[in-house]
C-alpha cells in the first residue's frame, strides 16, 4: 500500500465516521461539530488533490462562516433533544433502506465500469489550483457570474434580515 | 496525491448517501439542513476530484471554479435557511419537523 493511499483511507475513514455521528448523535450542537470535522477532512482531501485556494474557502466560508451561523441558531432556539423517528413509524427502516440502496447503486455504477477512472497525472506542478491561477479564472473569463454571486450574497443578506426581523407588521 | 479517481468518487457517493439518510430519518430541521451541506460538500468533492483527473488540461481548472460558486451559494442558501428557521420557530416555538404541518402562520 502506497503512503498516498494509506492517506486517502484515513482521511476518507474520518470524513465517513464524521459523517455518521453527525447523524445519530441526539444533540444538534454535537451534530455540527462532527460536520466541521467532516469539512476539515475533506479540505484536507482538497489540499492533497491541487485545490488550495478551494481548500482554504472551505476551511474559512464553511468550516468557519457557515457552521459558526448554524451553531448561533442552535444556540439561539435553545437545545431540543430530538428521538429517530416520530410519528410515522416505518419511516426509519424505509430510509435506512433506500440509503443503502443509493449507496448498493452508485457502488454497482462504479465496480460495473471494466475500466476504472485513473488518477490524474503526476508531477503536477504548484501552478494548478493555487489562488493565482484560480483567481485569474475567476476574474477574467468567470467574470459576470462572480459579479452575479455578489448580487446572490447581497440578497441572500436583504431577504435574512427580512425573515427574522421583528417589526411593526404581524407575524414573522 | 497518486489514488485512483474511482475511490474518490466512491467516498462522494457514500457522503452524499449519508447526507440523504439525514434528510430522511431526522426531525430536527437544523440537522436536516446540516445534511443538506453534507450532500452539497460531497458533489464538491467529486468535482474536485474529475479535476484533478484532467489535471494538466487547461480546462480542468473549470471545475475547481464551479466549486467556488457551489460554496458561494450554498452560503447564501445558509443564510436564507436558518432565518427562516428561526421564523418558524417564533411561530411554533418548534424546529420538530413533522410539527411543521400546516400553511397557516
Amino acid at each position: 500500500m502506497t503512503i498516498d493511499l494509506a492517506i486517502f483511507i484515513g482521511l476518507a475513514l474520518i470524513s465517513i465516521l464524521t459523517a455518521i455521528s453527525m447523524l445519530l448523535s441526539r444533540d444538534a450542537v454535537y451534530s455540527a461539530l462532527f460536520l466541521v470535522l467532516n469539512f476539515l477532512a475533506v479540505a484536507t482531501l482538497y489540499l492533497l488533490l491541487h485545490a488550495a485556494f478551494i481548500a482554504m474557502v472551505q476551511i474559512t466560508v464553511y468550516a468557519g462562516a457557515i457552521m459558526v451561523l448554524f451553531l448561533f441558531v442552535i444556540m439561539l432556539l435553545g437545545p431540543s433533544r430530538d428521538k429517530l423517528g416520530g410519528p410515522f413509524r416505518w419511516q426509519l427502516p424505509v430510509a435506512v433502506i433506500l440509503g443503502l440502496g443509493l449507496i448498493a447503486e452508485m457502488a454497482l455504477m462504479l465496480t460495473a465500469r471494466s475500466d476504472a477512472l485513473p488518477a490524474g497525472a503526476a508531477g503536477l506542478g504548484e501552478v494548478f489550483g493555487s489562488p493565482a491561477s484560480v483567481g485569474k479564472l475567476l476574474f477574467s473569463e468567470y467574470l459576470v457570474p462572480f459579479e452575479v454571486t455578489s448580487i446572490l450574497l447581497l440578497v441572500a443578506m436583504v431577504g435574512a434580515i427580512i425573515l427574522t426581523h421583528r417589526g411593526k407588521q404581524k407575524g414573522l | 496525491m497518486n489514488v485512483p479517481t474511482s475511490y474518490l468518487i466512491g467516498l462522494s457517493g457514500i457522503l452524499f448517501s449519508l447526507g440523504v439518510l439525514g434528510v430522511l430519518i431526522r426531525r430536527n430541521t437544523i440537522v436536516i439542513f446540516m445534511s443538506i451541506e453534507l450532500m452539497l460538500n460531497a458533489a464538491n468533492l467529486a468535482f474536485i476530484s474529475f479535476a484533478r483527473m484532467m489535471a494538466p488540461a487547461v480546462d480542468a481548472l473549470r471545475g475547481q471554479v464551479i466549486v467556488f460558486f457551489i460554496i458561494a451559494v450554498a452560503a447564501a442558501e445558509v443564510a436564507v435557511g436558518l432565518a427562516l428557521i428561526v421564523a418558524i420557530f417564533r411561530n411554533k416555538e418548534t424546529v420538530n419537523i413533522d410539527e411543521v404541518n400546516s400553511l397557516q402562520g
